[in-house]
């Protein structure tokens, strides 16, 4: 089993807007917190601005990534990559600017959870796991499902629930570890364990922070086969520095600078860019 | 297939464990009676009065520590102002206490000593109704509980954790010690409430009604266990660690810790509610010193005496600790302090997981076991 | 006229130069009857003020006798006429004593009071126009013309007119007395306000003051009075407000370095005042038993000896304990616990569970009324010079040595100190040993002010962390603000709350201000907070 046959929205599943139909109407009616997908694009940053203590971590920072699209973000150390991730999650208020997801809801107005809830995934930069819990209890609690305190008393595992952490289990190598603690696991398995948990949340949109970082060539081989294999039905925010892995990924690559857009195009277009080298190189 | 309810609260624990719980309640209800009651005082098998207000009084601390554990060892949240909760758990039922005295009082009047004695003529509103028990059995439950959810609410909303928490429920409770020993307050000021004498018209110092308060305590302490042990096997107590160990990750997979945090925080202080309720008969007396700030330490003593993160180890932890004090302080007072002091320092130091941990640790030597010392969130029978 | 002979007399340095007193003057003192003695006395101070002083003393210390039909003083074994003031020889066999009763006394003294007004020193008249401010009567009027005639001290002088128009309210004339009452009105005296009060009320249905116009102008003095107290009463609270901040300050600045600079939840803060302050009691001991002449210098050599204290003791928490439970915070809170309930039974055991006595050195007694109902005393304005000076110590160690440049690496980023080659270990140890240092100079101030008992810690230590949560972990002037704030606000609170009621009031602040700004005052910003 693929990974994209795993993360095909299930019919019965009425959050999901229909990935296909996606000519602009007049007229469709959304239910509330509902995606409108109507123009192509699943998320607008507008002007973001965020200072701290008179720093300006992001500067007028404008983004727009389409649905399915896998857009790789790169940029020196300090360009506001992991900023720009907290604005969209909801850790940091943009002190201007918006963020929209679809054409209808402001993320800016959200909590981390409810952003969560409505289908933004996000994975840090060093690899957050559960290390208390078993590696099964960790995609358990990720899984898309009612996360309200009083379901969780009395939730129980179904076996469809079963199925398809065994199926991400299958997925992310780590079947044979499942009842091992999080803990325990090598560097490169935490990080597919955090990819993991990412895709059992079903999210419309996944960020990924620097998701190879610490992993062996192979691995990280096959994290690029997996993105790829998600983009189109999902679309991915990888920020990078690992240049051989954004040129595997393919896709359009954005240079973020001193908070805000340098370059965007291709990865040839952007490497040839004197401004970029530039900033790369120093002066 | 969902399994009901019940059944999966029995399958919380294993065999063994319910073994253990089942030894445990007939030694509560039926042999300590026996040999408080029925046994001359002679026997040797006869358990003296101070044995059962002493181990009474401990069941009621075991029921704090449990309570405690919940919140620090499986939540990750270090409360310094649980003993709030447990001593407005006991001043509201000292309120029944107090209006079953009667006219029994030393100035015979309907209304408690204290309030004679200050002059008031008439009962202040918020002691409406402190004359019927299950008005005051609510009260016990729901006071705390509001408070709690009250200051939790706010404290977790603004993301309060760890040590800023601890110091703000240290503040919290040394706000209400300082409340309560004003007199115009209306509990009674220094001296609390004390020299009960009946308790649903019977009278409190006969053994028969000690026998009962120690089954009780023994009870509720069995009960808080199970609901513990439920709470920490179920999903709920697996999202309640997850909190602890990584509380954004928790929140950027869609969990809102705040309600979760809330929920355990406010059952822990019910719970806590409860076990003030039972001590304050027991031992006779509440007064504002219950509320000090060294009194909610100490709780965190107990729990990491007996290891945190598990729900055996805050049992043990309170009974040694406690069967310390009071055995110091009758045969060395003044070396009290000096062994406290030094469990508190000895226990953060060497044992991080508490004598269940070493326990733990001593008996993975023989069997070479290692790797499974962290705290158990799964259950056995999973 | 009489003047010119006072001078004449100081010129010539003599006592008998004085002109006697007429003896038909004295007669009437030693009259059975309370009246005639009293208006004796009034005619004798109005007559021959100078002269009279020796005379009304002696009446007062119960010396004064009737020989026969002279009166004398009896000065021991010897007896001077009080007229001429010479000694008679030999001195007369029987002298009868005269006495006085209570109202007489109280006639007396505030003749002696009026009469010391022209004495020639210029402390025996201030206190002495003080005296008679509060006394001063209609009978009083002539003498006290005299004396403002004659005094020269601007201060005396107001102070003296303030007299007159009290003396003046008696006045039978409504137009002397609006003046006194419009002069009266200058005062910032309470006990002037309270002598103008019943001029604007009623007995009975008849007003107190019948004159509408005094009475009118009464309403304004008091009104000006009240405003001038208010202030003054304002003005006092800020004050003791400021001196409570300031010990706030001294028992939080330590807390400061050890939790807010490094981190480390020190509950044994508490303990740590205590020992600076039984260092002072110490050092109060030594000197009484080997330098009993310089008793009143033991507090300066307490503050070196305070500070190395509890340094010690800091250095050795830290090295024993505190260090292996650096990132576990909740652990260090409950091991520094046991470790505050050790130091307390070793304090107990040393020193017994009793408070011990520090006296505050005699420089530090009294105070300065700045005024008649404000006085600053000395401890509080020294404590709070003190503060200022640890304080600004504290800054320059931060801020300008090579430590304080460590301990800012350290706490920054500690494995990148440790490469650039920053002996963190050590500097873990002389910071904590620094901020425990401080707390002991704290508990020295402390020492002036407080009880010194073993359990003295435990009323600090909420009152620490308030302070430097309130002021935002990590931030000296934020700690400094927050304990100012928390002491001017208390004590304004406790003016129309009562005191513990205040600080409940002050706790709930904190907490709900907590919520509103979990990183205090001065919060810090940036994506490196929550880690």
């Amino acid at each position: 089993m693929n990974a994209a046959a795993l993360l095909m929205p299930k019919p019965q599943d009425e959050d999901n807007p229909d990935w296909d139909s996606g000519t602009a109407e007049l007229g469709h009616i959304l239910k509330p917190g509902q995606l409108d997908l109507s123009h192509k694009v699943i998320l607008y940053l507008e002007d973001i601005t965020v200072s701290f203590d008179g720093f300006r971590a992001l500067n007028k920072l404008s983004l727009a990534i389409d649905a399915g699209e896998l857009r790789c973000i790169i940029g020196p150390n300090g360009a506001g990559k992991t900023t720009m991730m907290d604005v969209i999650t909801g850790k940091t208020r943009p002190d201007e600017g918006t963020v929209f997801f679809g054409q209808t809801i402001d993320l800016t107005r959200l909590s981390e959870p409810e952003i969560a809830h409505i289908g933004v995934g996000r994975k840090f930069q060093k690899p957050t796991i559960f290390e208390n819990h078993t590696v099964f209890e960790n995609l358990e609690l990720a899984m898309k499902t009612d996360k309200r305190v009083w379901r969780s008393l009395f939730a129980q595992l179904d076996s469809a629930a079963g199925d398809r952490i065994a199926e991400t289990l299958q997925l992310i190598r780590l079947a044979a570890h499942a009842d091992r603690l999080a803990g325990l696991l090598s560097h490169g398995q935490k990080q597919w364990l955090e990819i993991g948990m990412l895709l059992m949340q079903e999210p419309k949109l996944l960020l990924l922070d620097e998701p190879v970082a610490g992993m062996t060539d192979e691995e990280t081989e096959r994290t690029g086969e997996l993105f790829l294999s998600l983009a189109g039905k999902h679309s991915l925010v990888v920020v990078e520095h690992d240049m051989a892995f954004v040129k595997q990924l393919g896709g359009k690559v954005t240079v973020l600078h001193e908070g805000s857009l340098l370059a965007e195009g291709t990865l040839e277009e952007v490497q040839a860019d004197a401004r970029v080298i530039e900033v790369y190189l120093g002066r | 297939m969902r399994t009901p309810f019940l059944i999966r609260l029995g399958r919380s624990f294993d065999a063994r464990s319910w073994q253990l719980v089942g030894l445990f309640a007939a030694f509560a209800l039926v042999a300590v009676p026996i040999m408080h009651l029925v046994l001359p005082p002679e026997h040797p098998l006869h358990l003296s009065t101070y044995f059962i207000t002493l181990t009474g009084k401990i069941l009621c601390y075991a029921i704090v520590a449990v309570a405690m554990d919940l919140i620090w060892g499986y939540g990750g949240i270090l409360s310094l102002g649980h003993g709030l909760f447990f001593a407005l758990g006991g001043y509201a039922f000292g309120m029944y206490l107090m209006r079953q005295i009667g006219r029994d009082g030393s100035y015979q009047s309907e209304l408690p000593d204290f309030m004679v004695f200050l002059d008031w003529k008439e009962l202040p509103w918020f002691w409406a109704g402190s004359d019927s028990f299950l008005w005051v059995a609510l009260l016990v439950l729901v006071v705390p509980a509001l408070i709690a959810f009250v200051f939790g609410y706010f404290a977790f909303r603004s993301r309060i954790k760890g040590v800023y928490f601890s110091i703000i429920t240290q503040a919290l409770t040394y706000a209400a010690m300082l409340l309560f020993f004003r007199n115009e307050t209306g509990f009674g000021g220094n001296n609390g409430f004390t020299d009960f004498k009946r308790i649903l018209g019977y009278s409190i110092t006969a053994p028969e009604t000690r026998v009962v308060l120690f089954g009780l305590s023994a009870l509720a302490l069995i009960g808080t266990l199970l609901l513990a042990r439920y709470l920490v096997t179920s999903k709920y107590g697996r999202v309640l660690t997850a909190i602890r160990d990584a509380e954004s990750r928790v929140m950027f997979i869609g969990y809102n810790p705040l309600w979760y945090k809330l929920f355990v925080w406010t059952l822990s202080a019910m719970l806590c509610a409860i076990a003030g309720a039972l001590y304050v008969p027991q031992v006779g007396i509440i007064n504002p010193s219950e509320m000090s700030v060294a009194n909610s330490i100490e709780i965190a003593i107990w729990v990491a005496v007996g290891g945190r993160g598990t729900l055996i180890g805050p049992v043990i932890g309170a009974f040694i600790v406690n069967l310390a004090k009071s055995w110091f302080t009758v045969s060395f007072p003044e070396y009290w302090l000096f062994f406290l002091g030094t469990l508190f320092i000895v226990a953060t130091l060497y044992l991080p997981q508490g004598v269940v941990g070493l326990w733990f640790k001593l008996r993975a030597g023989f069997r070479r076991e290692g790797g499974e010392l962290a705290p158990t969130t799964r259950g056995a029978g999973a | 006229m009489r003047t010119i002979g006072l001078l004449l007399c100081g010129w010539l340095l003599s006592a008998s130069c004085l002109a006697a007193i007429d003896p038909a003057l004295l007669k009437p003192l030693a009259s059975e009857d309370s009246d005639t003695k009293i208006a004796a006395i009034a005619a004798l101070a109005q007559a021959a003020p100078e002269e009279a002083l020796p005379v009304l003393k002696a009446l007062a210390d119960n010396s004064l006798a009737l020989a026969g039909e002279r009166v004398v003083i009896v000065d021991g074994a010897r007896a001077l006429d009080a007229a001429s003031n010479t000694e008679i020889k030999p001195a007369p066999v029987a002298a009868e004593p005269i006495g006085i009763n209570n109202r007489v006394r109280r006639e007396l003294s505030a003749a002696l009071a009026a009469l010391r007004l022209f004495s020639g020193e210029r402390a025996v008249r201030w206190q002495a126009a003080q005296e008679v401010t509060l006394s001063a009567d209609a009978k009083m009027l002539p003498l006290l013309d005299k004396a403002l005639a004659a005094e020269t001290d601007p201060e005396i002088k107001t102070r003296l007119q303030l007299a007159h128009a009290q003396a003046s309210l008696g006045s039978t004339d409504a137009g002397v007395r609006l003046d006194a009452v419009r002069t009266l009105g200058d005062s910032s005296d309470p006990r002037v306000r309270q002598l103008l009060i019943p001029l604007t009320e009623k007995r009975g249905d008849q007003w107190f003051e019948p004159d509408s116009a005094v009475r009118a102008a009464a309403g304004t003095s008091i009104r000006s009075i009240e405003q001038r107290l208010a202030w003054a009463d304002n003005l006092g609270r800020a004050f003791t407000g400021l001196s409570l901040g300031s010990i706030l300050l001294l028992a939080a600045l330590g807390l400061a370095i050890t939790y807010g600079v490094m981190g480390v939840i020190n509950m044994a803060h508490g303990e740590l005042l205590m020992v600076g302050a039984y260092s002072a009691w110490a050092m109060q001991s030594v000197f009484r038993a080997y330098l009993p002449g310089a008793l009143d210098w033991y507090l300066l050599a307490a503050i070196p000896v305070g500070f190395l204290a509890a340094a010690l003791v800091g250095v050795l928490m830290e090295r024993l304990v505190i260090r292996h439970l650096y990132g576990r915070p909740l652990e260090t809170l409950l091991a520094t616990w046991g470790i505050s309930l050790f130091l307390m039974q070793v304090a107990r055991t040393l020193f017994g569970a009793q408070n011990v006595e520090v006296a505050n050195p005699v420089w530090m007694a009294g105070g300065i009324e700045l005024l008649p109902n404000l006085m600053l005393p000395w401890n509080r304005i020294i404590i709070v010079g003190f503060s200022i000076a640890v304080l600004a110590a504290m800054w320059a160690i931060l801020n300008l040595t090579r430590l304080g440049m460590f301990v800012r690496a350290v706490t920054q980023n500690r494995p990148m100190a440790g490469c650039v080659g920053v002996p963190t270990g050590r500097v873990d140890t002389l910071a904590f040993g620094l901020g425990a240092g401080i707390a002991g100079l704290g508990g020295v101030a402390l020492s002036q002010i407080a009880n010194v008992g073993p359990d003295m810690g435990t009323g600090y230590i909420v009152d620490s962390f308030m302070v430097v949560v309130l002021g935002g972990v990590g931030q000296l002037a934020g700690a400094v603000w927050a304990a100012l704030g928390l002491g001017v606000f208390t004590k304004f609170l406790e003016g129309w709350t009562g005191a513990v009621v205040a600080k409940i009031v002050v706790l709930v602040f904190i907490i709900i201000f907590i919520q509103k700004r979990p990183q205090g005052l001065f919060a810090l910003k940036g994506r490196f907070v929550e880690s």
